[in-house]
C-alpha cells in the first residue's frame, strides 16, 4: 500500500484513476499527440536528488496537459512545495516513508502557493 | 541598490523559520544526518575540516554600508572576528556553531541577506562585474538583470535538484571582469541592430577537473526573452545532464557530449514553450528593479586637493597608480581596496576592517561597496577630492596595500587550512610568495600579473585562468604544487597550460621566483606584460626556468 | 601475503561544534588525539567504525584514520590529519588555541 499526499494531508491510495506510468527521464514530446486523451500521469522519482521529474511535470503542463499529475517514489516532504509548484497535483509515497516523514511535516508545506517567486514573475502584466 | 519588498522579506523570514526547526530536529535526533545534510546545504551550511562554515550570498557582489556593518557584527558576535570573501563574491564564516546558525540567518535577514542556494546542485549566487554602474566602458548597469535572475532562480521549483551546481555571471562591459566565459551561463551585454540592449549568451564554461571556455549559444538575446531563455537552458540541462558521474555532471560536459548545435536546437524549442508562460509581469518587475539602481547623485566639487596630495605623498601616489580604475564620471574614481596586505590571508577582512570600509562607503561612495571575484572590496563611486582621506583611513587598518593587479594580488581558495575537499594548503603558499616578492622588491617592476592558487582540482582559486596558476595536490602524503602558465580570465579567456611536474611546498616559492626572473629577462620592454611575453615566446623558456635545460620534457 | 595492518583511530566531527574528535577507549569522544583508542586490526576497526556511525546524535562523518604511536600516545600520520589536530595555519584558531597542543 502507499499514501497519497495532498494539501489536506494523507489519504490511502485508492483505485481511482487510470495512470500512465512514466519515469522522470521520459521525453515529453513522445506524448504530445495523445495528451488530450490521457486521464492521469504518474512520474516516478527514483531518488530525491534527481530533479528531472519537476521539469518533466512543468513541460507536460506547458504542453497543455490538464489531467491529474502525480509524483511517486523518493520525495522528501521539503520537496512537496516544489512538486506542487511544478504542476503536480499530489505525491505518492510508501507506507514506510509516511512513517518516517509523518503527515504534519507535509502539511507544514501545504502553504506552497505562498512565498513563491515564480508566481511573482509569471502573472500577466497588469 | 535593490531593497527587499514585503515579498522578499516574507520569503527569507519563512526560510529562517523552517531552518530553525530543521536544526532543532537534527539536534533532538528527530532527523538523521542524511536527511539534514541536503537541508543545511540548501541554507549554505557546510561541515569543514575544523568547524561548520556558513557561506552567505552577496548577490552580484553589491553591499550597502549597513550590510557590511552587519557582516562585521556577525563575525564579531558569532564567529572569530573576521570573514573570508570568495571568488563567487560571497562571504564565508569559518567558525559558526550549529546551534547559532538560525540566529545568524535571522541577523542576516535583518539587513536583507541570506545564505540560500550558496551550496547544493542548484543555481548559485548570480555574480556580476564588480565595477557595474561605475565603469567607463559599460553599455548599461548589469545588476538589474542579475537581480531579476536572482528572483527567478531563488527557490525555483524545477531547479533545486539539478545534476550539479549551476553558476551564472553577467557583465555590461566589453572588458569582461566577471569571467563570463568560465560560467555555466555567461551573459555579456550587447546592442542589437536597432541599438536595443540584449545579451550574448555563453554556455558551458567552467573550471574544475575539466576546464572549458564557454561557447556562444545565442549571439543576441533581447532583454525581454532573458528569463524564458535561461529557463530553457537550465531545463534542457536538468533533463539531459549526466547523473551517473559527478565529474561529468556539469553542463560543460553535457554540451561537449551532445554538441553545441544539438543543445541550441533543444534550447530554442524549449524556449518557445517557456516564453508562453511569462505573461509580462517579469518585464514590469524588471522596470521596477531598474529604478532601484539609479546613477548616483554625483557631486560637483573641485579636485585640486587630490593633485596636491599626489605631489606631497609618494605612498598615496603609488596606491593611486594601482588601486584606482577609471570611472564614467571623470571627477570620480573606482577604488579597489586590496585584501592582500603583506602577511594577511587573501580575501579575509576583520570586523574592524569591515566597519572601516562600511564607514568609508557611507561617507564617500554613495553608500555602496562591491566584492570582486578577485577577493578585494570596491568603493565604486568616489569623488577624487576624497581619495587622500580614504587612503589615510585605510592605512590605519592595514588596508592600504598598493598591489591591485600585481603579483601579490592573489586569488587563493581557503585550501586545506579550512576546506574538507582540499588536497593541499593554499593560504601559506600565497603568504610565502608575497613575502618573497616583497624581499626582492620586484613587484612594481614585474607589473600586471595574475597569480591564482587552488588547493584542489575543483579550482575555486581559478588557477586555470591565471597567468601563473598554482594547483595544490597530495602526492603520496606530501603537499605538491603544479604550475600552469598563460591562462587568462578576461574576454580573451584562455585555459593555462601545465608547465610540468609539481614542486614540493618548500620549492614552489623559488620556482615562482624563477618564472618572474625569466620574464624580466625576456620581455622586450617594461610595457610588455608577463602574459604578452608568454604569448610571444611560448612556454619553453619558462619550462627551462623551472626545470633547467633539457629536463622539462622527460620529467615524470 | 597480506598487507601489514597500520594502526588507526576512529575520527569524526562533533555535531554541535563541528570540530575534530576521536573515539576513546571508553567509547566516548575526545578532542585530543593522544587519548584516542588505538585500533590494531581490521575487524576491530570495522566494528568500532560501524558503532561510531550509529552515534549520529553526537558526531558526523566518522571514518578510520591512520595513526602512529608516539611517546604521548597516538599521533596523526597524513598531513590532513595533522591539521585536524591543531587548526589552520594562518591563525592560531581551533585546537591550537589551547596551550596543551603543540604546533
Amino acid at each position: 500500500m502507499s499514501i497519497i499526499v495532498t494539501d489536506s494531508g494523507f489519504a490511502p491510495a485508492g483505485a481511482d484513476s487510470h495512470f500512465l506510468d512514466i519515469d522522470a527521464g521520459h521525453p515529453p514530446t513522445d506524448l504530445a499527440d495523445e495528451l488530450n486523451n490521457i486521464e492521469a500521469i504518474r512520474i516516478e522519482f527514483a531518488s530525491f536528488a534527481d530533479g528531472r521529474g519537476f521539469t518533466l511535470a512543468r513541460q507536460l503542463r506547458l504542453m497543455g496537459f490538464g489531467g491529474r499529475l502525480r509524483a511517486r517514489g523518493q520525495i522528501m516532504c521539503e520537496q512537496y512545495a516544489m512538486a506542487r509548484r511544478a504542476g503536480f497535483d499530489e505525491v505518492e509515497i510508501s507506507d514506510a516513508d509516511a512513517v518516517r516523514q509523518p503527515q504534519e511535516n507535509w502539511l507544514a508545506r501545504a502553504n506552497w502557493a505562498a512565498h513563491d517567486y515564480q508566481s511573482q514573475l509569471r502573472r500577466p502584466s497588469s | 541598490m535593490y531593497r527587499y519588498n514585503d515579498f522578499d522579506h516574507g520569503f527569507v523570514r519563512e526560510r529562517v523559520r523552517q531552518f530553525r526547526s530543521q536544526v532543532q530536529a537534527r539536534i533532538d535526533g528527530v532527523i538523521s544526518e542524511d536527511e539534514f545534510k541536503p537541508l543545511r546545504l540548501m541554507n549554505g551550511l557546510y561541515l569543514q575540516l575544523h568547524a561548520y562554515m556558513l557561506r552567505v550570498a552577496i548577490p552580484y557582489g553589491t553591499l550597502s554600508s549597513a550590510q557590511m556593518r552587519a557582516l562585521a557584527m556577525i563575525s564579531q558576535r558569532w564567529d572569530k572576528g573576521y570573514g573570508h570573501f570568495t571568488t563567487r563574491q560571497n562571504i564565508q564564516y569559518n567558525w559558526p556553531k550549529l546551534r547559532d546558525v538560525p540566529d545568524i540567518l535571522s541577523d542576516l535577514a535583518d539587513v536583507e541577506m541570506h545564505a540560500i542556494q550558496t551550496s547544493g546542485n542548484t543555481i548559485r549566487n548570480i555574480t556580476a562585474d564588480h565595477f557595474a554602474g561605475a565603469a567607463r566602458d559599460e553599455i548599461a548597469d548589469p545588476r538589474p538583470y542579475a537581480e531579476l535572475i536572482r528572483q527567478w532562480s531563488t527557490d525555483h521549483p524545477e531547479f533545486q535538484f539539478l545534476p550539479r551546481k549551476f553558476k551564472i555571471a553577467v557583465t555590461g562591459s566589453s572588458d569582461d571582469r566577471a569571467v563570463t566565459r568560465a560560467h555555466d551561463i555567461g551573459l555579456r551585454m550587447a546592442r542589437g541592430q536597432d541599438g536595443d540592449i540584449g545579451f550574448e549568451v555563453i554556455v558551458g564554461g567552467g573550471l574544475g577537473r575539466t576546464p572549458v571556455i564557454g561557447e556562444v549559444l545565442r549571439e543576441f538575446l533581447p532583454v525581454q526573452d532573458l528569463l524564458p531563455y535561461i529557463e530553457a537552458i537550465v531545463s534542457v540541462y536538468n533533463m539531459l545532464g549526466r547523473r551517473d558521474n559527478k565529474y561529468k555532471a556539469r553542463i560543460k560536459i553535457t554540451v561537449r557530449e551532445n554538441g553545441i548545435d544539438k543543445i541550441r536546437e533543444l534550447v530554442e524549442a524549449e524556449f518557445i514553450l517557456r516564453r508562453a508562460s511569462f505573461g509580462g509581469a517579469d518585464q514590469e518587475l524588471l522596470a521596477r528593479i531598474k529604478t532601484a539602481f539609479p546613477a548616483p547623485d554625483f557631486i560637483d566639487a573641485p579636485i585640486a586637493n587630490f593633485k596636491t596630495a599626489l605631489a606631497a605623498n609618494d605612498d598615496f601616489a603609488t596606491w593611486v597608480e594601482t588601486n584606482l580604475s577609471p570611472h564614467k564620471n571623470p571627477d570620480y574614481a573606482i577604488v579597489t581596496i586590496s585584501l592582500k596586505t603583506l602577511g594577511a590571508t587573501p580575501g579575509d577582512a576583520t570586523d574592524t576592517q569591515m566597519q572601516v570600509m562600511a564607514n568609508l562607503a557611507e561617507q564617500f561612495s554613495h553608500d555602496e561597496l562591491r566584492v570582486s571575484h578577485e577577493q578585494n572590496i570596491i568603493l565604486p563611486h568616489v569623488h577624487k577630492s576624497h581619495l587622500a582621506e580614504i587612503y589615510a583611513r585605510l592605512a590605519d587598518v592595514q588596508l592600504a596595500a598598493a598591489n591591485v593587479g600585481l603579483a601579490s594580488d592573489f586569488i587563493a581558495c581557503p585550501g586545506m587550512d579550512y576546506c574538507t575537499l582540499a588536497t593541499a594548503r593554499s593560504i601559506p603558499i600565497a603568504q610565502e610568495i608575497a613575502a618573497r616578492i616583497d624581499e626582492l622588491k620586484i613587484e612594481r617592476d614585474v607589473g600586471l600579473l595574475k597569480i591564482k592558487i587552488s588547493g584542489c582540482i575543483n579550482a575555486c582559486g581559478h588557477h586555470h585562468l591565471a597567468h601563473i596558476g598554482i594547483l595544490g595536490l597530495d602526492r603520496a602524503g606530501v603537499e605538491n604544487y603544479q604550475i600552469t602558465l598563460g591562462g587568462d580570465a578576461t574576454q580573451n579567456a584562455e585555459i593555462g597550460k601545465r608547465a610540468g611536474p609539481g614542486f614540493p611546498a618548500d620549492e614552489i616559492v623559488s620556482a615562482i621566483e624563477r618564472l618572474l626572473e625569466a620574464y624580466l629577462a625576456q620581455r622586450t620592454s617594461r610595457t610588455e606584460t608577463f602574459l604578452e611575453t608568454y604569448r610571444r615566446i611560448g612556454i619553453e623558456p619558462f619550462k627551462i626556468a623551472l626545470y633547467g635545460d633539457g629536463k622539462a620534457n622527460h620529467a615524470a | 601475503m597480506s598487507a601489514v595492518f597500520k594502526p588507526k583511530a576512529v575520527t569524526a566531527n562533533d555535531l554541535l561544534e563541528g570540530d575534530a574528535v576521536w573515539l576513546n577507549v571508553a567509547g566516548g569522544w575526545t578532542r585530543d588525539i593522544r587519548k584516542a583508542a588505538i585500533i590494531e586490526d581490521e575487524a576491530k576497526g570495522q566494528s568500532l567504525l560501524a558503532a561510531a556511525l550509529q552515534q549520529e546524535d553526537v558526531v558526523v562523518d566518522a571514518y578510520l584514520a591512520e595513526i602512529r604511536i608516539g611517546e604521548d600516545g597516538p599521533e596523526p600520520v597524513h598531513f590532513r590529519e595533522v591539521f585536524r589536530t591543531r587548526g589552520p595555519s594562518n591563525y592560531r584558531h581551533g585546537k591550537q588555541e589551547a596551550d596543551n597542543v603543540p604546533l
